[in-house]
């Protein structure tokens, strides 16, 4: 591949990326390449440099070391460049509350030189839920109308990359699953699409992840490739008191970690021996300790799983 | 252009929605012009006076008469001995004391000659030396009447004119300086407030990740005040021609240009303390309290900026309120036009470039 094919074929990217904030490294050589017409997710929790990856990747702030690329141009050189062909939703619910629906929308379509009528089928499957609140003020909006308006609005002049810093934070999940929707859709009309999360389960809906802690990226691969990638067994346990069980389970030689995952506890445990074995001899021990009605089973890792095995190193 | 008339409407629109803002904005100027035309009066007015005459003859209550008949002063009480002089200051009975001696008349008569004393409260020496003043001019004029009669050869009456406000009207003193301060004060907050917000509340970080240009960010946020500068303007000259009786005695239109060059300085102002504050409330710290002070005690508002000291003169020459008050002080109460104020008009245009530029050039393109 020569050099200008691979101009033309990646969206985004970056390498060594440092940043720090008085005392605090907020991002620790961070490195990655996404081709154009990816969902790429950056998943992580809060405080782990998501958004100031974005802001880098966005030009708002400058990297202290590193360079990266967006839509083929430097993000420090030709921020200008970037700044006409990008899409940026922030975190924080960022459109003028004061104006209107259709006020917002119209501003920030003339901002970017264009019309609503001219990029109108982009942003129709979007629009058209909240249209009939168009004469509302934006600051009345619900979260997940909110977050609609704010998409819209980031699209409305059809960026070629879209970056999408924690849309779904504080949306109800019927909302959150109808927003991937709308991502498929607009991957399908080869918009790039960067977008982070703290949500563990959203990750299997984009194309590549990179999981993100401590400024530093974990893994970088498909989220099928992350849990296949898993090198322990994994099992789900239950029983009445689950306190107790966490703590006799960490007690347990066999165990290399357990977690606490909703109402069961995930325990990995070594590949090497067959799961059947484990399971009784663990639910032997368990047994011993008294705990009633227990429940134990091998089960799939996902990406969550991969997540903690990972930091762990 | 397309682009820049959004981002003015959009600022207008902030504007007329918030309605309890934009009545702040409108009122503070009318406020501000009738408690300084009506209450804040350097003028005197019915000052209270106490009267000591031991004596009860002809000259001495001709003089009380016509102290009482002036607008003045007002005789609150009269007292018979010295000792009651310090009680009469202390219960606030009296600004002014005329004492007069004992047989004042007989020794004005036969002697040609008599004292009177006038004791005042000097705790607000300007009023105390106004209203003594106008006390000795009152007995002179008594004085002047009684030598009429026996005519003296030999007598200079120096004949005082006081140009431009015979009347001497507080209120055209201080309409000028008030003006000037109103102006640079609500300019400076609004525009500085509203970008500052834009950091606030997040939307200018989606505004920097567009092609927008700084000059028309800074263009549209002046815009907007610059129309409710111009109503605030238009406010107080009317309320200072038909309230409070100041009349624009020079030329209108050059009032009207100055002002208006004036109010862009000030909105510019805004701009760059806009790029210096992160918050709100820096921003309003940094327009109201710190232009505040300098415009208050230096623009020659209060003091004459001839009777500071040097440097303090020189810090003065970068106050714009000092350059726009000297020329409205030069059309409205002295009548002048263009011609006399062209050199302020240079200043103030000097300063608006100056201003700009330096904002734009301190405009962040980038978060931090």
């Amino acid at each position: 591949m020569n050099e200008n094919q691979n101009r033309n074929d990646i969206a985004v990217s970056c390498t060594n990326i440092r940043k720090h904030y008085k005392d605090v490294q907020a991002l620790k050589s961070v490195s990655m390449e996404v081709p154009r017409g990816e969902i790429f997710g950056i998943i992580g929790p809060d405080g782990s440099g998501k958004t100031s990856l974005f802001r880098i990747l966005t030009t708002l702030i400058l990297a202290d070391e590193g360079t990266a690329n967006v839509d083929g141009f430097d993000v420090v050189k030709d921020y200008e460049e970037i700044r006409k062909r990008v899409g940026y939703m922030p975190g924080r619910f960022s459109l003028y509350q004061d104006l209107t629906v259709e006020e917002n929308l119209n501003f920030f379509a003339t901002v970017f030189n264009t019309t609503i009528a001219e990029n109108y089928d982009l942003v129709k499957d979007i629009y058209a839920q909240i249209e009939p609140f168009k004469d509302r003020r934006a600051g009345k909006l619900s979260g997940g109308m909110k977050q609609k308006l704010a998409l819209s609005c980031a699209l409305i002049h059809r960026p070629s990359v879209l970056f999408l810093d924690e849309p779904t934070t504080g949306v109800d999940p019927v909302s959150r699953k109808e927003f991937w929707g709308m991502l498929k859709k607009l991957k399908m009309q080869g918009i790039t699409i960067i977008v982070s999360t703290p949500y563990m389960d959203e990750a299997s809906l984009c194309d590549r992840i990179a999981l993100i802690q401590n400024g530093e990226f974990l893994t970088i691969d498909t989220p099928r490739g992350i849990v296949a990638g898993y090198p322990n067994k994994l099992l789900a346990a239950e029983a009445d008191n689950m306190q107790q069980l966490l703590a006799d389970l960490r007690k347990n030689a066999v165990s290399k970690s357990c977690f606490a995952f909703g109402d069961k506890i995930h325990i990995s445990v070594s590949d090497d021996i067959e799961s059947r074995l484990i399971v009784s001899g663990l639910t032997e021990y368990l047994v011993d300790k008294g705990h009633k009605n227990l429940l134990i089973h091998e089960i799939v890792p996902e990406i969550e799983d991969c997540f903690m095995q990972l930091s762990q190193k | 252009m397309k682009q820049l008339m959004s981002f003015v409407r959009k600022e207008f629109y902030h504007i007329f929605r918030d309605k309890t803002t934009m009545m702040i904005l409108l009122g503070i100027p009318v406020i501000q012009m009738i408690l300084f035309g009506f209450a804040l009066t350097t003028e005197v007015k019915n000052t209270r006076i106490v009267v000591l005459a031991p004596t009860y003859d002809e000259a001495s209550e001709r003089i009380i008469s016509r102290l009482n008949n002036s607008a003045y002063f007002d005789v609150a009480d009269r007292i018979n001995s010295d000792d009651e002089i310090e009680t009469v200051f202390r219960n606030g009975t009296a600004r002014l004391v005329v004492v007069f001696e004992e047989r004042f008349g007989e020794k004005l008569r036969h002697e040609g000659k008599a004292h009177v004393q006038l004791i005042a409260d000097a705790t607000d020496p300007n009023a105390a030396t106004t209203f003594s003043f106008y006390a000795s001019n009152i007995i002179n004029d008594y004085q002047q009447d009684l030598m009429g009669a026996t005519s003296n050869p030999y007598r200079i009456t120096p004949e005082v004119k006081m140009l431009y406000n015979p009347q001497m009207i507080g209120a055209y003193n201080f309409v000028p300086g008030v003006l000037g301060m109103i102006i640079i004060l609500i300019c400076a907050m609004m525009t500085s407030i509203a970008i500052v917000r834009e950091k606030e509340k997040g939307t200018m970080e989606i505004l920097l990740v567009s092609p927008m240009k700084p000059i028309y960010s800074i263009l549209s946020k002046i815009t907007p005040y610059f129309v409710l500068s111009c109503i605030n303007f238009a406010s107080i000259i009317l309320l200072s021609v038909f309230v409070l009786k100041v009349p624009v005695t020079g030329s209108f239109a050059t009032l009207t240009f100055i002002s208006l060059l004036y109010i862009f300085v000030s909105l510019a102002l805004g701009l760059l303390i806009s790029t210096f504050a992160s918050t709100q409330l820096a921003a309003m710290l940094m327009s109201g309290m710190g232009l505040m002070m300098p415009v208050l005690l230096l623009s020659g508002m209060i003091f004459p900026v001839e009777s500071m000291p040097y440097w303090l003169q020189l810090i003065s020459n970068i106050i714009p309120a000092r350059w726009y008050i000297e020329a409205v002080k030069a059309i409205m109460i002295q009548g002048l036009g263009f011609m006399a104020v062209w050199k302020e008009i240079a200043i103030l245009t000097a300063m608006a470039f100056v201003l700009v530029a330096v904002s734009l050039k301190n405009f962040k393109v980038r978060l931090e």
